[in-house]
């Protein structure tokens, strides 16, 4: 497991909400330039855990959600708030359709860049 | 020794436990199986409740304006507080307070007004940077993180494993080896702060727990004031391991309370659920797994209160708390374990916590010490003199 999501991105048009897994894990959406808008994990909770939690953003977020990619885990909530710490030291900020007042406060500084960035190590 | 709580004690015990009942498991209902944090508003809420109960900031000494409860009361509230989803590593959700590290009451008073005041008040967080990729059971040889003087500072180089909250911490209690002694008495106690450049904080190590996780701390020539050493130079393994026998106790009881919840379920459970004609409490099997759970439990119970009395009437209680560890750690995994077994299909399932226990008793018996070292302290005492 790479400490950034690496799972290849899926089209969110035309995807069948079947094709996403009624497991648990964690899930970034993307807007069309494959820029990530929202972090989100499917948990406990969900009755058809990602499906659901992937389903629900889908809805909220309209036409601005146009990629989504998952890892399945069962750590989903302390790597919802890793993905969110790094997201926030390689952006500057926590993605633009997260909530900023349930973000998680912590500061990590991974080795490596973004995708597409030079190692900054 | 006589077991039974006094009558205000007893008073302690129902409190606490209505609370757990009546405040925090209703809340519990509402969140994620795995959430470490109610919302900001109920946190506030029960705060405010904690308060005008009289227990805020319970581990506080008397002398810093805590309640000064003895090491008993404390064990017996710890029991009743673990008995919820999150009780293990997030009793009662944090709304009894923190106390700051417990190594900074011995801090020189310029450093208690930096740190230790600021974190009582909620302002500052710290965290506790003792274990290290080379090993966390010997930790006296273990630390590789070097330190040497640079003029009147130290600077500092080397990593840190499995550190709690360091992703949240405003400064860690950092511990280095400063000197060629290659045991105890070659490492020293720093106060670090995390913003500091030279300090970073560069994963999140993911492990059975998915709340509550720990991280890897890396230090590259992090450039430390001589005003922030705790303690003596090169003494400063005495201050970690003082840590390290007191916090067993109430770890032991936060074991122990799990046990208790999930005896209660199960009991509960086996008297209701029918199989082959009538209720599973009526099977030899069954009744069996109960009777050994309460077995499991009382033993705990037994060596947790003694090694807290010990405690209070100022003995030594090394190899007791030692015992209460490695007892309660690892007879609650084997109650919550029976307990899954009898719940059956459903005990597997993340709409109880019993699975969320198992998986986090199964940290318990290494972290705080792992049974093996538990072990060995015991056995240091029962063949290094005489046997009374």
């Amino acid at each position: 497991m790479t400490i950034r999501l690496s799972k290849p991105w899926l089209d969110l048009e035309g995807l069948d909400r079947e094709e996403l897994p009624a497991q648990l894990g964690v899930f970034q959406i993307a807007d069309a330039d494959r820029n990530v808008i929202f972090v989100g994990y499917g948990g406990g909770t969900r009755a058809f855990g990602l499906r659901t939690a992937i389903e629900e953003q889908r809805q909220r977020l309209g036409h601005r959600a146009r990629f989504v990619r998952f890892e399945l885990t069962h750590g989903y909530l302390s790597r919802w708030e890793e993905l969110m710490m790094v997201h926030q030291h390689d952006h500057g900020s926590h993605p633009s359709a997260n909530d900023d007042s349930t973000a998680p406060r912590g500061r990590l500084t991974p080795i490596g860049g973004p995708e597409g960035a030079p190692d900054d190590d | 020794m006589d077991l039974t709580p006094s009558d205000e004690q007893q008073l302690i015990i129902d409190t606490v436990r209505r609370f757990v009942r009546e405040e925090i498991v209703p809340l519990e209902a509402e969140l994620d199986p795995d959430a470490g944090a109610l919302a900001e508003a109920d946190q506030q809420r029960l705060v405010g409740k904690v308060k005008q109960m009289g227990f805020y900031g319970l581990d506080i000494p008397a002398d810093f304006g805590g309640p000064g409860l003895d090491v008993t009361t404390r064990a017996l509230m710890a029991i009743e507080m673990s008995q919820h989803r999150a009780g293990l590593y997030n009793p009662c959700y944090g709304t009894f307070g923190g106390a700051g590290l417990a190594q900074l009451y011995e801090a020189t008073e310029e450093q208690k007004e930096k740190y230790l005041y600021p974190t009582l008040r909620g302002e500052l967080r710290g965290c506790f940077a003792l274990t290290e990729p080379s090993g966390g059971s010997d930790p006296a040889r273990a630390i590789q993180t070097r330190g040497y003087q640079d003029g009147d500072d130290w600077i500092l180089n080397g990593s840190k494993l499995y550190i709690s909250g360091a992703d949240k911490a405003d400064y860690a209690l950092l511990f280095a080896r400063t000197s060629d002694d290659p045991g105890r008495n070659g490492v020293t106690a720093f106060i670090v702060e995390t913003a500091w450049p030279g300090f970073a904080v560069r994963r999140v190590v993911h492990t059975l727990r998915s709340t509550h996780y720990a991280t890897e701390i890396q230090i590259d020539d992090l450039r430390v004031p001589a005003g922030n050493v705790l303690g003596e130079v090169n003494r400063g393994f005495a201050i970690a391991n003082d840590r390290l026998s007191r916090q067993r106790i109430p770890y032991a009881a936060g074991c122990l309370g799990a046990a208790i919840k999930a005896q209660e379920m199960a009991i509960e459970w086996a008297k209701t659920r029918e199989a082959f004609g009538g209720p599973l409490a009526g099977k030899q099997a069954v009744q069996w797994m109960i009777v050994d759970n309460e077995i499991d439990i009382r033993h705990a119970r037994w060596c947790i209160l003694d090694a807290a009395q010990k405690a209070d009437r100022g003995e030594l209680f090394r190899t007791e708390a030692a015992m209460a560890k490695l007892v309660a750690s690892e007879g609650a995994s084997r109650v919550v374990d029976r307990a899954m077994q009898i719940h059956g299909g459903l005990g597997m399932t993340k709409d109880l916590p019993l699975e969320r226990w198992y998986r986090e008793l199964r940290i318990r018996r290494v972290g705080e010490g792992p049974s093996e070292v538990q072990r060995l302290i015991m056995a240091r005492e029962l063949l290094g003199g005489s046997y009374k």
